[in-house]
């Protein structure tokens, strides 16, 4: 095509457009494109699902079994399943349940609003990403684990100084997204808004938010499950409850399968979290398949 | 080349360019001229559609008259004033149809009645009359994903129409379309502009879609961009899709190829 061959700034029509009527069609909108299925009935899906969990755990069981581990090192699951079950019969685990959730929640609220307020200006603003961003970045390198133990000593053994190091863990993937969906606006979308003589305002809120959407939903999702590690971290730095402070417990008492469970635990948190936000992405950015599983025939 | 009013035209030209010329710097520092002096006048109620080969400036022309871009000189007018900036009086359809997917069809429609701060509840009545006049009166709780690419950019029509703005500029509003969707659109963007008397200016690559919606058929030749012809489409209104099998369709037809051949146009 001759006129992309001159470097000059075309609109984006003029580019497509060819004497013999031959023309790309450009789809901005971003029509479902028709979704990739399985073939498989959610009943058929199910049932491979707990298949393959029954499947996984035989593994295990005769693992550690036949190659004689102890369980000391590495238990079994059924040792695992009964620390599990006694884990919640005695009730020990309400508490540290109760503030391990506590510093991944508040974490989680504290640095995705962060990162969405500063990438709302980073991303809008190429003056402020000049001067923060690499400030940014520059924090974002440094191990969070690394500085843990600085956060303890200013903000005390309690919750606090886990909730800040969660929020300093969940703020730069949300910040990251935020800035690339803000930009993310197809061109003619903007260009069609200004035509209508929308102010920089008006883009902002038709256009580029809610074609952010799914960019910073999809930080949220890492950072809801980043969270989980932030507050874990946290706590085997200095801390007198929480999950990760009866992990340590258990360490030190040599009780294997009491830390598996707590792990086990841990591990459901990340799963109903992201299953959550999976959930609530779907319903806000319906326009999208972005969430939805590629099981889930439209 | 500069276009004279007829003696008999007196009201004021709905819009119009003067002398209009285009530059655009490249990269490797050059000039390239994208228009060079422009100039013809529109009346009020006219369908004019500017017809030329890719690179021959008409989609900088129209993207000028709706303020997205600046000429390098000349005038362009709009309703006596000239164009500083986009304006509340003109209505904008662009090839693709542009239409924000986390809206339904009637709050599509909507969006430019948002931006100026019109009165919703008047604006929601005229968006389904447009609606309606464009067939998708059933279709307003949709969204964009669920209607097809035709239903698409007929939304986009009735979204231009909605603030009833002076002038409409449609830059190649089918260019994306089968040729059977096409020939219905054009048919159906006749009887609105019939309907609504509006002021169009219409860009497009086909020369049988030019003569077919406009009473006057602007020709444009590549590099740099100028209009080499301006033809008043003779041809009875309203309209119908037989007309194109016609002799005097067709004589308008190959004289404007002819036109744009020896321009050196079509290559």
């Amino acid at each position: 095509m001759n006129s992309s061959a001159l470097p000059l700034k075309t609109p984006p029509s003029a580019s497509n457009d060819s004497p013999d009527g031959a023309v790309t069609a450009t789809a901005t909108a971003t029509p479902k494109a028709p979704r990739e299925t399985t073939g498989l009935t959610p009943t058929r899906r199910r049932m491979l699902m707990v298949g393959f969990f029954v499947l996984v755990m035989a593994i295990w069981h005769f693992a550690v079994l036949l190659l004689e581990v102890s369980p000391l090192i590495f238990p079994g699951p059924r040792a695992v399943a009964s620390a599990l079950v006694e884990l919640f019969q005695s009730g020990e685990i309400v508490t540290h349940l109760g503030v391990t959730l506590y510093e991944i929640l508040a974490g989680f609220a504290f640095g995705a609003i962060f990162g969405l307020v500063l990438g709302a200006l980073i991303g809008q603003s190429a003056l402020l990403e000049a001067v923060l961003y690499p400030y940014v970045v520059a924090f974002q390198t440094v191990p969070k684990v690394a500085v843990a133990p600085l956060f303890v000593l200013w903000f005390g053994f309690d919750t606090t100084s886990k909730v800040v190091i969660t929020a300093t863990i969940v703020f730069f993937p949300v910040l990251a997204n935020t800035i690339v969906g803000l930009r993310s606006a197809p061109r003619d979308q903007i260009e069609l808004m200004k035509a209508f003589t929308a102010s920089p305002w008006h883009v902002f809120r038709m256009v580029r938010l809610p074609q952010a959407l799914p960019y910073v939903f999809a930080g949220l999702d890492i950072g809801i499950v980043l969270a989980v590690i932030g507050a874990i971290v946290g706590e085997f730095v200095g801390a007198q409850a929480g999950l990760g402070y009866l992990i340590l417990q258990r360490n030190f008492s040599m009780d294997a399968a009491g830390m598996f469970a707590i792990l086990v635990v841990l591990s459901l948190i990340g799963l109903v979290l992201h299953s959550l936000m999976k959930f609530i992405a779907r319903r806000v950015i319906f326009w999208t398949d972005a969430f939805t599983d590629l099981s889930r025939g439209s | 080349m500069n276009m004279p009013l007829t003696p008999q035209q007196v009201e004021a030209p709905a819009f119009g360019f003067h002398r209009l010329q285009k530059v655009f710097r490249s990269k490797d520092g050059g000039d390239v001229i994208a228009l060079r002096d422009v100039g013809f006048d529109v009346r009020q109620g006219e369908f004019v559609t500017v017809v030329g080969p890719s690179g021959c400036g008409k989609s900088t022309l129209l993207r000028i008259l709706a303020g997205l871009e600046r000429a390098t000189s000349g005038a362009v007018m709009l309703g006596g004033k000239a164009v500083t900036g986009p304006s509340r009086d003109i209505g904008v359809v662009f090839q693709a149809p542009v239409l924000l997917p986390w809206r339904t069809v009637l709050q599509n429609v909507l969006v430019p009645a948002q931006i100026q701060g019109r009165d919703i509840k008047v604006a929601t009545e005229r968006a389904m009359h447009y609606l309606t006049l464009v067939g998708l009166e059933k279709f307003a709780t949709k969204y964009p994903g669920e209607l097809s690419g035709g239903m698409q950019q007929r939304v986009g029509i009735a979204r231009a129409f909605v603030n009833d703005p002076m002038l409409l500029l449609m830059d190649e509003p089918f260019g994306a379309l089968d040729a059977m969707t096409r020939e219905t659109m054009n048919l159906e963007l006749h009887k609105l502009k019939e309907r609504t008397g509006a002021t169009i200016m219409l860009v497009t690559h086909s020369i049988p879609e030019a003569v077919f919606l406009g009473d006057r058929v602007v020709v444009m030749s590549p590099r740099p961009g100028r209009v080499t012809q301006i033809i008043d489409v003779d041809l009875p209104r309203p309209r119908s899709l037989d007309m194109i099998n016609t002799d005097r369709f067709g004589t308008y037809v190959s004289g404007i190829r002819a036109n744009l051949n020896a321009a050196g146009g079509l290559d």
